[in-house]
C-alpha cells in the first residue's frame, strides 16, 4: 500500500508538471463545450415516426403517403392508442408521432378547419424542431394542392429547412457525447501514453526489476487518471448547467456510477493499447484514430446513426461510448431510472470486464 | 555456497531458432566487482535479464543472492539493484522526489527514506540541487545519482548495464569510485561495459562471444593467457571469433 501511494504521488507530479497534459486535461473540456455548444450542429434524416390514424380516410392516407415517400422519415409500426406512443418514445425507436383526429376529412370539408397533433422528443431539441418543420412543410404542401389558391391572389408558402442550427438549445444532445469523448481522451489516450512513456524512457525496466508487482504498476497508472477523469466530469457538468442551461433530470448518483463504469472501460482500453505498443506516437495514434474518431463519428451524438450505411451501424455496436451515450442521455436528459438503462449498463460492464481481463493478461511482466 | 552472490550453470536462452545465451557457467563472489564483457549482440543483456528476473531461462540453473531464478524471482528482485544503459530517473521529478519514489517502491519507510536520502545527497554534493528537477542536472551527476538510487535500498547485488555510456572520462573515473565504495560496503557489482579501461577496474571479467562465455579470469591473467599487454587486445582476439552479426538484441 505504501508502495502504491508512492507510485501514485509520482504520477500526479508527472501530470501537474507536464503543461501539455494539463492543457489537454483541463483545456479540452472547455473548448469542446464551447465548440459544440455554440458552433456545430447536425442535419437530421431517417427520423423514426409513428402515426396514430383515428380517421382512416382518404385525406389522412394521402398525408401519410407523403410522409412515407419523404426521405426524412421512416414510418414505424402504427400504434393503436395514445399510451403506446409514450412507450415507443421511451424505447427510443421513434423521434416523433403524428395524430389524426377521428373525423379528419369531415372537419376539413365542413368546418374548413382541422387540427393535427405532432409529438416530438424534447430531450433532443434540435431534431425535434427540425422534425416539426419537416412535417409542417409536408402538410402545408398537401394543403396547397388540395385547395389551389384562388385566381389573382398569390399564396406564398415558405418551406423552411434549417441548415445551421441557431439559437436553439442543442447542448442537451451533445453534452453526453462530449463527456464520452473527454473520457476517451483522458482515460484511454493519456493513460496509454503515460505507460508507454515509461517503456521509452527505460524506467519500466527498472520498475519491473523492483519488487513492485507488475499488476500494481498498472493500477498505480490507472488510479490518477480515474481521479482526473472524475474531476473533468464535474467540470463538464458544471459548465453544462451554468453555461449552457442544461437541466439534469435524472439521478446524479446514477449518472456518476455509470460514468465511473465507462471510465473503467476506457482505462482498460488504454492499458490494452499500452501493452501492445512501444512508442508514444503509436499509442497516441491508435487512441486518437482508432478510438476517438469512431467515438466522435459513430456514437450518434454528432451524426445520427440512423443515417449511416449498415456497416457503420454494425461497427457502432462494439463501441463502448455508444452505450454510455444512450445511458447518459436517458438518465440526464429524459430523467429515466436504472430500469430503462440496465441493458446498456450490462453491455458496458461486460466490455469493461472483458477488456480489463485481456489487458491484465497481456501485460508483459517480463521484457522478452 | 553462502559466499557466492551469483551461480550460473549451463544457463541458456533460446528465441525460436536463435540461441541468444548458450550454456553459460560462472560464479560471482560476494563483494566482487565482476565485469561482464562482450561485443554487441553477444548475449550480455539477455543473460543479465535472466539473472534479474526479467526473462525466464530456457534451460540451465542459476541462483542470485541464494535465490532460484525460476521460483524465487520476487525474493531476487528485493535483493538486487539495477541500472540500465538508458538513464532511468524521472527528469520532471526533483532529485529528492526520485529518491522518495524509488525508496517507496522498495518499501522503505518515509523516515528511513528521508534519513538515507539526505545522507546520499550530501555525499554526492547535491544538497543544493535536491529540490531541482533531475532534467536540469549535468549528465555526469545524473549518472552518479542513478547509481546511488540503484543501491539506495542496500541490495546485495547491483547489476549495471553499460552504466557509463556517453559519459566523459573524468566522470567515469568518479563513477568507478562510487562502485568501489559500494563494493567496499559489501555490495556485489555485476557490470557490463565496452570500455576496456573499466574492465581493468574489475576484479574478474568474463567475455561473451556468440552467447558463450569464452574467457573468465582476472584481467592480469587474461592478458598473460592471450600474450598481450592490453585488455583491448584480449577483447579483440576473442571478439574476432564471433560468427553472428552484431545488434541482435
Amino acid at each position: 500500500m505504501k508502495q502504491l501511494l508512492a507510485f501514485i504521488r509520482k504520477e500526479f507530479y508527472h501530470v501537474f508538471r507536464d503543461k501539455r497534459t494539463l492543457l489537454i486535461l483541463f483545456g479540452l473540456p472547455v473548448v469542446q463545450i464551447v465548440l459544440f455548444g455554440f458552433a456545430l450542429s447536425s442535419e437530421v434524416r431517417n427520423i423514426g415516426i409513428t402515426i396514430l390514424d383515428n380517421a382512416h380516410d382518404n385525406n389522412s392516407e394521402q398525408i401519410i403517403n407523403r410522409i412515407k415517400t419523404s426521405s426524412y422519415f421512416v414510418v414505424k409500426d402504427p400504434v393503436l392508442n395514445y399510451r403506446d406512443i409514450e412507450e415507443k418514445f421511451k424505447e427510443g425507436s421513434i423521434k416523433c408521432a403524428l395524430l389524426f383526429p377521428s373525423d379528419f376529412a369531415g372537419q376539413m370539408s365542413h368546418l374548413g378547419k382541422v387540427q393535427l397533433q405532432i409529438i416530438t422528443d424534447g430531450s433532443d431539441p434540435n431534431t425535434a424542431t427540425i422534425v416539426v418543420n419537416y412535417l409542417t412543410a409536408i402538410i402545408a404542401n398537401y394543403q396547397q394542392q388540395m385547395k389551389p389558391a384562388p385566381q389573382l391572389s398569390y399564396q406564398i408558402i415558405p418551406q423552411v429547412r434549417q441548415l445551421y442550427n441557431e439559437e436553439q438549445n442543442g447542448s442537451l444532445n451533445f453534452i453526453p457525447g462530449v463527456i464520452a469523448l473527454i473520457f476517451m481522451i483522458v482515460s484511454t489516450a493519456l493513460t496509454s501514453v503515460s505507460i508507454v512513456r515509461e517503456k521509452e524512457l527505460g524506467t519500466m525496466e527498472i520498475l519491473l526489476v523492483s519488487p513492485f508487482k507488475p499488476i500494481m504498476v498498472l493500477i498505480a497508472k490507472a488510479v490518477p487518471y480515474l481521479v482526473l477523469s472524475i474531476v473533468n466530469f464535474i467540470i463538464i457538468l458544471t459548465l453544462s448547467v451554468y453555461l449552457l442551461d442544461v437541466e439534469i433530470k435524472g439521478s446524479l448518483a446514477l449518472i456518476f456510477a455509470e460514468s465511473i463504469l465507462f471510465i473503467i472501460t476506457c482505462l482498460s482500453l488504454g492499458l490494452l493499447i499500452s501493452n501492445r505498443t512501444n512508442s508514444q506516437q503509436t499509442a497516441m495514434l491508435i487512441s486518437m484514430m482508432g478510438m476517438m474518431l469512431p467515438t466522435l463519428l459513430l456514437t450518434g451524438f454528432m451524426f445520427p446513426l440512423e443515417n449511416m450505411p449498415w456497416i457503420f451501424q454494425v461497427i457502432s455496436h462494439v463501441l463502448p461510448s455508444r452505450y454510455y451515450y444512450i445511458i447518459i442521455k436517458a438518465v440526464m436528459l429524459k430523467g429515466l431510472g436504472f430500469s430503462y438503462v440496465w441493458k446498456e449498463t450490462l453491455i458496458l460492464a461486460g466490455m469493461a470486464i472483458f477488456l480489463l481481463t485481456i489487458a491484465l493478461k497481456n501485460f508483459k511482466t517480463r521484457l522478452s | 555456497m553462502e559466499n557466492k552472490a551469483i551461480i550460473c550453470k549451463n544457463l541458456t536462452k533460446q528465441f525460436g531458432s536463435f540461441r541468444a545465451v548458450d550454456q553459460i557457467t560462472f560464479d560471482v563472489e560476494q563483494g566482487e566487482i565482476f565485469g561482464f564483457l562482450g561485443a554487441n549482440g553477444a548475449g550480455k543483456t539477455t543473460a543479465m535479464r535472466m539473472l534479474c528476473g526479467l526473462s525466464f531461462p530456457t534451460s540451465g540453473k542459476a541462483t542470485v543472492a541464494g535465490f532460484d531464478v525460476y521460483k524465487q524471482q520476487e525474493k531476487i528482485k528485493a535483493s538486487i539493484g539495477y541500472m540500465s544503459q538508458k538513464f532511468s530517473l524521472y527528469e520532471n521529478l526533483t532529485v529528492f522526489e526520485n529518491i522518495e519514489f524509488y525508496g517507496g517502491v522498495y518499501g522503505l519507510s518515509r523516515s528511513e527514506i528521508r534519513k538515507r536520502g539526505e545522507e546520499m545527497v550530501s555525499t554526492l554534493g547535491l544538497t543544493n540541487e535536491a529540490k531541482k528537477l533531475v532534467g536540469g542536472l549535468p549528465t555526469g551527476w545524473k549518472q552518479k545519482l542513478a547509481f546511488s538510487v540503484a543501491i539506495f535500498h542496500r541490495p546485495k547485488i547491483v547489476f549495471l548495464d553499460e552504466p557509463t555510456g556517453g559519459v566523459d572520462p573524468v566522470t567515469r573515473r568518479q563513477f568507478w569510485e562510487l562502485i568501489y565504495e559500494a563494493a567496499a560496503n559489501g555490495i556485489t557489482v555485476f557490470v557490463t561495459t565496452h570500455y576496456m579501461d573499466e574492465a581493468e577496474y574489475c576484479k574478474r571479467i568474463s567475455v561473451m562471444v556468440d552467447g558463450k562465455v569464452e574467457a573468465l579470469d582476472t584481467p592480469a591473467n587474461l592478458k598473460k593467457e592471450f600474450n598481450t599487454h592490453s585488455m583491448d587486445d584480449v577483447f579483440y582476439q576473442l571478439a574476432r571469433r564471433a560468427q553472428r552479426t552484431a545488434d541482435q538484441s
